[in-house]
């Protein structure tokens, strides 16, 4: 599990330049399912379980981009100026090293700080790779790189940049690998740009027949950009009440509370006052669908150096394969 | 009190906050079954209620939308005897000291809000208003038995209990958008002796307060020919008239700009000053803010137009407006619905402008 | 379907429809009399044209076999302007602004008032009697007022919209004129009209409320159900000359002179690499001249189409403009040439196989 959640996480694949990811999932899961399928937006769809009486069609997400940069400008200089894609926060650039996708590797700096006490916009920083001119520079404007920053076990926590949302892959991974019956027809979308907007999870949910639809994403814990927080590590999986933009459907909170307790799992019922996930999307898509969120508990959400407790992951991996293995209740 | 002031006094005494309607949706439930030919529920939790055209030839239709859900405050994390919350909907902080609530747990708990007191904080904060973080709600429970009644996710409501005042006026919480389910239901109503010759969708559309998630999707599944969105809008209060404010008693207003379709402009305006009804026109620059924004863009784009009608006090606990203008509302809605033929798709809009 | 005319070889912008487009007025929400104009210019070169429930218009022109590619274009015709909100008398307004304006770009500026262009000033206080105080402040844009003077009193109303008055004039290279954005891509489609490539579907969507929410471009997206999109819009040119002479202006977003700006990322739309990719082969191959708009903010109404249905792979092209959304617009016609050149190529060469490898 750590090894999966380590190499996942170290592929870089910001919003909008997804492959390289989706082809290492679709490595992994081809052997257990029915059908697979790439559509425009670059979303990896697979097909588990076929639909029985009892049975629903599942929409399981999990975004496959992770946070990252695109250079705008080469300076004179050899210096690349960029902008950002998905929310990074400026206080965690200064010394960031970056991974452009064609390996190239780069450090973050600011050269001219008016005031030290503030923080600048990302537009005063650059990446220096090294280059002494813009001849010489192997980065043009459109080229994207990632945090570069390698996985850390500290046992039972481990720490990486993407643990957002690639934990989530890998959990789903993990799922689709252990679900061996199920009365449901489901579907699992790796999406695409969830960090810009929940574009993969908009067009990949039009493109299904689905009744019920579930985001897994990480959940800040602690204190985010001055909003306070009250899931922790270590209490279990958090189960979504809302969040900025969605709300989930309290039939499916109560069913997810049924299956922790039913395998006497901790849960946190999380009410989230900044950030959203795929089910905002997936909500909203056509004549709309039921929806709900699980999330890993993480630190130091869209740092370079993210942190989640395995534990909860195991927890959220058992109760999804739970919820996933048997007949749906949705009375109140 | 009339019918509609009985059944509109219940709505306001219904919790009903964005993404958790049940409370208030059944009560239009029972109040829309003798009156439609059809009731389902979508699976966001809006209530779609159809009368049938009376033809033999499949008719177009057309689609009235008024929100039910309200704005609240959801318990986000218990701290000892206190519940800390997060907001549903657009909700001034300002109004919430001293306000006394409903906390829907296992039961229906009443509470107050209150705030950190000024001596307990640093001095900078001395006699600024609150932010949500400094409110509380404080139920008088002890802390075991909160525990047990009360969880993250429970819904806080206002528990204002709706007033009426002479010469025909209303007060409560949600009228935003209660009072506009309240006209389409003066609609049906009126509607009731007619025959229709296009079909009718009333729907009550649920978390327009977050993201019109409910109009988005159920104008998705209906996709009617022609969508007509009821909302509130703001009337003018002592010390607050401008351009953006209208008065109360003088009727409805019918919007203009981007999010309405001139044609259904001029036909609402038109058929008002048939019968004697006054309006105002609201200016709708760049938007309406309302349901009708999402219906006009869903799937291949439908002619919409956005009615307001006027309450004070927006978004606090005690809204105020009047009974008259709601009937009007409705009488207008039901004159447009009445006038509508079988080829008024083809006539209406051609012409000039579309 | 048309009978096929022989391929021009070298489309010429044009002139003077951009003239009578940019000098005409649609401000969101009211684009009827550029409606006019773009379906009289395109009638005889399209098979359909119909006027949707928002007021695009929307223009096919038929392949002979109907499963071949289908590719759209998009341009938008609405300008940002402005709404009279109230009336204040003696021929005065209070009004809003309909779109994104810089509220600095206002005071002493002549409008045109509704359907009657009804001449108006954005009045603006003279400054012997302001104090230095008040000279230190951007005058906020609430307190201003179009004034149409006493005489007009009773000629417009609220609810009428307004725009710059300004005349299209070229000089050169240079051209002048309000609403460049986007009657320049506007005026780009209705060119493309004029091409028939025969193997293609070809599906011209004009649309409305761009500047206020990609609004015309989403259900236009929806009916059209294009395998892929091209978005011609105008963006912004900011090079400038800095405060700091020695210094490197890093954030031109596109300058004047190098050719159409192929967009890789804006906050709307992450394009799809197989068309910048496609597009940036031709314009090689062709030796167009053409630049990356900057990564960054801002947005098309690909922001909408990329996201319909099931997701179409989309990319916009601009021509640069600098002054957007101000009074007076300049841009390029060489860039305006090169644009019109590399979309007929596109035009000529699009097909479903660029889109083979998976994003």
């Amino acid at each position: 599990m750590k090894e999966l959640i380590q190499k996942i996480t170290q592929i870089p694949a910001p919003s909008g330049f997804e492959k390289a990811v989706r082809d290492f999932i679709l490595d992994e899961v081809k052997p257990f399912v029915k059908e697979t399928r790439v559509d425009a937006l670059g979303n990896l769809i697979v097909r588990c379980g076929e639909k029985t009486k009892q049975g629903r069609s599942i929409l399981v997400g999990a975004h496959m981009d992770e946070i990252g940069i695109i250079a705008s400008h080469v300076e004179k200089n050899g210096r690349v100026r960029f902008s950002n894609l998905g929310t990074i926060f400026p206080r965690y650039l200064p010394g960031s090293r970056v991974r452009f996708l064609d390996g190239t590797r780069g450090v973050i700096d600011s050269d001219k700080p008016e005031d030290l006490t503030k923080i600048q916009p990302i537009s005063q920083f650059f990446i220096d790779v090294g280059a002494e001119s813009d001849q010489t520079c192997p980065i043009h404007a459109g080229d994207v790189a990632v945090f570069d920053r390698e996985f850390m076990d500290l046992g039972n926590r481990v720490v990486s940049k993407a643990l957002d949302d690639r934990s989530s892959c890998a959990l789903l991974i993990n799922a689709i690998q252990q679900i061996k019956t199920t009365p449901h027809e489901l579907y699992f979308v790796f999406s695409t740009q969830e960090e810009v907007g929940s574009k993969g999870a908009t067009t990949a949910a039009f493109g299904l027949d689905v009744e019920l639809g579930i985001a897994l994403d990480v959940t800040p814990v602690g204190n985010l950009h001055g909003v306070k927080l009250q899931v922790d590590l270590g209490k279990g999986p958090a189960i979504k009440v809302r969040d900025v933009g969605h709300i989930s459907d309290s039939r499916v909170v109560n069913w997810m509370v049924a299956g922790a307790k039913s395998l006497k799992l901790p849960y946190q019922l999380e009410v989230l006052d900044i950030g959203t996930t795929d089910a905002r999307a997936m909500q909203i898509s056509k004549a709309g669908m039921l929806s709900g969120a699980l999330s890993i508990p993480c630190k130091y959400v869209h740092s370079p150096s993210e942190m989640i407790d395995l534990v909860d992951y195991e927890q959220t991996l058992r109760l999804l394969v739970h919820l996933l293995s048997n007949p749906i209740n949705l009375e109140k | 009190m009339d019918k509609i002031e009985t059944f509109l006094h219940s709505l306001l005494s219904a919790p009903g906050l964005s993404g958790f309607e049940e409370p208030v949706r059944k009560q239009i439930e029972d109040e829309w079954r003798p009156l439609t030919d059809e009731l389902t529920t979508s699976p966001l939790g809006s209530l779609h209620g159809l009368r049938r055209a009376y033809a033999s030839t499949p008719r177009p239709s057309v689609m009235v939308a008024a929100h039910m859900d309200a704005i609240g405050l959801m318990v986000k994390e218990i701290q000892g005897t206190f519940l800390k919350v997060s907001k549903i909907g657009g909700i001034d902080p300002r109004v919430l000291p001293g306000q006394p609530v409903l906390v829907h747990g296992k039961k229906e708990i009443p509470g107050i809000v209150q705030m950190i007191p000024d001596r307990l904080l640093n001095s900078s904060a001395a006699g600024s208003p609150p932010n949500l973080s400094r409110l509380f709600v404080d139920t008088g429970l002890p802390e075991k038995e909160l525990q047990q009644q009360v969880q993250p996710g429970d819904l806080v409501s206002f528990a204002s209990t709706p007033m009426h005042h002479e010469g025909g006026y209303i007060s409560g919480h949600s009228l935003d958008n209660r009072a506009s389910v309240a006209a389409i239901t003066v609609c049906l109503q009126e509607l009731k002796r007619y025959q229709l010759e296009w079909n009718l969708w009333c729907v009550a559309t649920v978390m327009e307060e977050e993201f019109l998630q409910g109009a988005l999707t159920s104008a998705f599944a209906l996709k009617p020919e022609i969508g007509i969105a009821v909302d509130v809008t703001f009337a003018e209060e002592p010390g607050l008239k401008t351009y953006t404010t209208f008065p109360l008693g003088k009727g409805p207003t019918i919007g203009t700009g981007a999010n309405v379709h001139p044609a259904l402009q001029r036909k609402f305006k038109q058929i008002a000053e048939e019968i004697d009804l006054p309006y105002a026109v609201e200016t709708m620059p760049r938007g309406s803010g309302t349901d009708g924004m999402a219906i006009q863009i869903t799937a291949a784009g439908i002619p919409t137009i956005v009615l307001g009608i006027p309450i004070r006090y927006m978004h606090t606990p005690y809204e105020l407006t009047s009974m008259a203008d709601i009937r009007r509302a409705g009488r207008l809605l039901a004159r447009f619905i009445t006038s509508l033929e079988e080829d008024t798709l083809a006539t209406l809009f051609t012409g000039g402008d579309q | 379907m048309k009978t096929p005319q022989p391929l021009p070889q070298n489309l010429r912008p044009p002139l003077a429809l951009l003239e009578r487009l940019s000098n005409a007025v649609g401000v969101s929400g009211d684009e009827e009399e550029i409606r006019q104009i773009v379906q009289k210019q395109i009638r005889s070169f399209v098979d359909e044209i119909t006027v949707d429930a928002l007021g695009n218009v929307l223009a096919v022109k038929h392949a002979a076999d109907p499963n071949v590619t289908r590719v759209m274009f998009a341009a938008h015709m609405d300008e940002v302007g402005f709404m009279l909100v109230q009336e204040e008398g003696e021929g005065s307004f209070a009004f809003e602004p309909v779109g994104g304006i810089d509220e600095r770009q206002l005071l002493g500026k002549p409008v045109q008032v509704g359907k009657e262009r009804l001449p108006g000033v954005i009045g603006s206080k003279p400054i012997h009697l302001c104090t230095a105080e008040e000279l230190h402040h951007a005058v906020p844009q609430k307190n201003m007022h179009i004034d149409l003077s006493p005489g007009c009193a009773s000629k417009a109303k609220v609810g009428d919209f307004a725009t710059f008055a300004t005349r299209f004039q070229r000089n050169g290279d240079a051209l002048f004129g309000k609403a460049l954005d986007d009657r320049l891509g506007v005026a780009t489609l209705i060119e493309l009209a004029r091409v028939n490539p025969g193997n293609l579907e070809i599906l011209f969507a004009f649309t409305v409320q761009e500047e206020i929410g990609l609004r015309g471009a989403r259900v236009a997206a929806y009916n059209f159900q294009p395998d892929m999109a091209f978005v011609v819009d105008s963006t912004p040119a900011f090079d400038l000359p800095l405060v700091q002479e020695d210094e490197e202006n890093t954030q031109y977003n596109t300058r004047l002179g190098a050719g159409p700006a192929i967009y890789l990322s804006d906050a709307g739309t992450i394009s799809d690499p197989r068309l910048v990719h496609f597009m940036v082969k031709l314009a090689e191959e062709h030796h167009i001249p053409f630049q990356f708009r900057q990564p960054g903010g801002g947005g098309t109404d690909a922001g909408a189409i990329h996201l319909t249905r099931s997701g179409v792979p989309s990319v916009s092209i601009s021509i640069p403009g600098r002054y957007a959304h101000t009074p007076i617009l300049h841009a390029s016609l060489e860039d305006w040439k090169n644009t019109l050149h590399l979309l007929n190529l596109v035009l000529l060469h699009a097909s479903r196989s660029i889109l083979t490898p998976d994003r």
